[in-house]
């Protein structure tokens, strides 16, 4: 479904990626872990290509992601089909980024009609729907700001979950809400996880990772430091750093 | 301190009246303010100087009410055509391409510099520079035309105007398109929305409500700077007001015809103003305030 291999990536003198390689099954959650400045964000908006890769390959069902591979060159693909790759992978961002200007139902349902270019009526009562299916039916004509950080946050996966992705990438989705208010954010995650939603979750949220990661990866300084089923990486961690760095979070 | 004895907690709270504090020294500025204010009207009423029987006489006069139409006509020609060149000049500015970017960036330094009034000499003698202006594929040939009929004087101050106008509405677009936050481009491309769709409903709105004031600035300023376009003998207000006072002699009531116009025209775009805004501060603030129209209607249906 996802594979990673070797992705390196610069921002200036800065190495936040080190030869990152990872791969995920369809249906699977994956949750990345790691101290702040370890390239787990930078890792993910690699995967959609918000930021280019300089070295290695993503590839997203067998698609390479942002590149045309003819030979052993990589072409860089227009904006208009990397547009187009986009809107088959749902992104959730730690500051929610919803439109103020416009309302939760509208937020939802802009991509679907102008990037995939289904009916408006249709797009509409599905997008009704997601909104019920986070809990925030009633409040389909509020704008963002009129929502609580909890609410504008559930709107934003309802806004990924429309365009019916194959994969949702989380960018540390609760980091950014009150701690009464996260409960309410990782409900919704572990109904997805259980709907069988591909996932890669960045966060730093122990107990979710515990409870509904299939594989949890752990990341300092660019690297993948170990990979593996919650009970061993969270329980069992086989390296030093992942310890110090679990021993901290946990506490 | 007897303030919390038992018999003082016994008395009820709700009973208690908030009484304001009084401002004896804002009542006196307000009574020297008006008895200015009353002094300066009375002054306009009186002093036969302003001779109000002229003013009226020539408020809606012929000749003045078609100046008007013309000053509306350069005000109107010049802020869309301003404006549609300051898109362009806006996207290059901010565009990647360094060539792009400088081409714009030179050009907004340029007709920023030059002054109004300079500029519309120089276009109104570019019959003076080139004899004719040709179209064609560059360098090659192409069909030419005489300047001097190309080029009205009504057609130097336009582009003078609209010119002039796109380096500041330029720069006015590039401001609103920076204030959108970075995260909003992101979201709308990670959700595949199209670019020109990106562009068009999700950053321009959001740009409109730091565009809006200063381009009110600027057609205001506009509106009287087309009174500049008076030394190219083009009958607009300012320039037909100079006419009458030069054969009649009464020149404070004639100028102050053209100033109420001006100051009428200004109202109704400032009106037009606090309506786009208010258009574009939906999802900005939780709840709009009400008009000063919905305030008065619900003051008399009080």
């Amino acid at each position: 479904m996802i594979e990673i291999t070797g992705v390196h990536k610069s921002f200036g003198k800065a190495h936040v990626l080190r030869g990152v390689s990872l791969s995920a099954k369809a249906g699977t959650v994956t949750v990345v872990l790691g101290p702040s400045g370890s390239g787990k964000s930078t890792l993910l908006r690699c995967i959609n290509h918000l930021e280019k890769v300089d070295s290695g390959r993503v590839r997203v069902d067998g698609e390479l992601i942002g590149y045309r591979q003819a030979g052993n060159r990589l072409h860089e693909l227009s904006e208009r089909q990397i547009l187009r790759q986009r809107a088959g992978i749902g992104f959730v961002f730690q500051n929610f980024n919803l439109f103020p200007h416009l309302t939760a139902v509208e937020n939802i349902a802009e991509a679907p009609i102008s990037a995939q270019g289904r009916p408006r009526a249709q797009v509409y009562e599905r997008a009704r729907e997601l909104l019920t299916s986070v809990g925030l039916g009633d409040r389909a004509d509020a704008y963002p700001r009129q929502l609580s950080g909890g609410q504008q946050q559930r709107v934003a996966i309802a806004r990924a979950l429309a365009l019916e992705p194959k994969l949702i990438l989380f960018d540390e989705p609760t980091s950014a809400l009150d701690p009464e208010l996260v409960g309410e954010v990782l409900d919704v995650l572990r109904d997805l996880a259980a709907g069988g939603t591909t996932m890669i979750v960045v966060t730093h949220e122990i107990g979710f990772a515990r409870e509904a990661a299939d594989t949890v990866v752990f990341m300092d300084e660019g690297r993948i430091v170990e990979q593996g089923a919650p009970a061993q990486v969270l329980d069992h961690p086989r390296h030093e750093r992942t310890r110090a760095f679990l021993s901290k979070v946990l506490v | 301190m007897t303030v919390l004895t038992p018999q003082r907690r016994e008395e009820n709270v709700d009973d208690l009246v908030v009484v304001p504090a009084r401002h004896p020294w804002r009542w006196a500025g307000t009574a020297l303010v008006l008895v200015l204010l009353a002094q300066f009207v009375h002054g306009l009423v009186t002093n036969p100087g302003w001779d109000w029987e002229t003013f009226f006489g020539y408020f809606l006069e012929e000749s003045v009410v078609e100046a008007l139409g013309l000053t509306l006509l350069l005000t109107l020609g010049g802020a869309v055509l301003g404006f549609l060149g300051g898109i362009p000049l806006a996207a290059m500015r901010l565009s990647p391409d360094p060539v792009l970017s400088t081409v714009s960036w030179a050009y907004i330094w340029v007709f920023r510099s030059v002054p109004l009034l300079v500029q519309l000499l120089f276009w109104a003698n570019l019959g003076y520079l080139y004899d004719s202006l040709q179209i064609g594929i560059p360098f090659g040939p192409g069909v030419s035309f005489p300047t001097v009929s190309l080029i009205s004087t009504f057609g130097a101050a336009l582009l003078g105007l609209a010119l002039h106008e796109a380096a500041f509405a330029g720069e006015i677009i590039r401001a609103g398109l920076l204030s959108v936050d970075q995260g909003q481009h992101e979201a709308a491309s990670a959700l595949g929305i199209p670019k020109w769709r990106q562009f068009r409903r999700i950053v321009l709105p959001q740009a409109m409500r730091a565009i809006l004031p200063n381009a009110a600035n600027l057609l205001v300023n506009l509106l009287k700077s087309t009174s500049i376009v008076y030394i190219l003998a083009i009958g607009e207000l300012f320039y037909q007001v100079q006419v009458i006072y030069g054969r009649n002699g009464r020149v404070v009531p004639l100028l102050m015809v053209a100033t109420v116009w001006y100051v009428i025209l200004t109202a109704l775009l400032s009106i037009l103003q606090y309506y786009t805004e208010r258009h574009f501060a939906r999802g900005a603030v939780r709840t709009l305030p009400p008009t000063p129209f919905q305030k008065l209607k619900a003051a008399i249906g009080r």
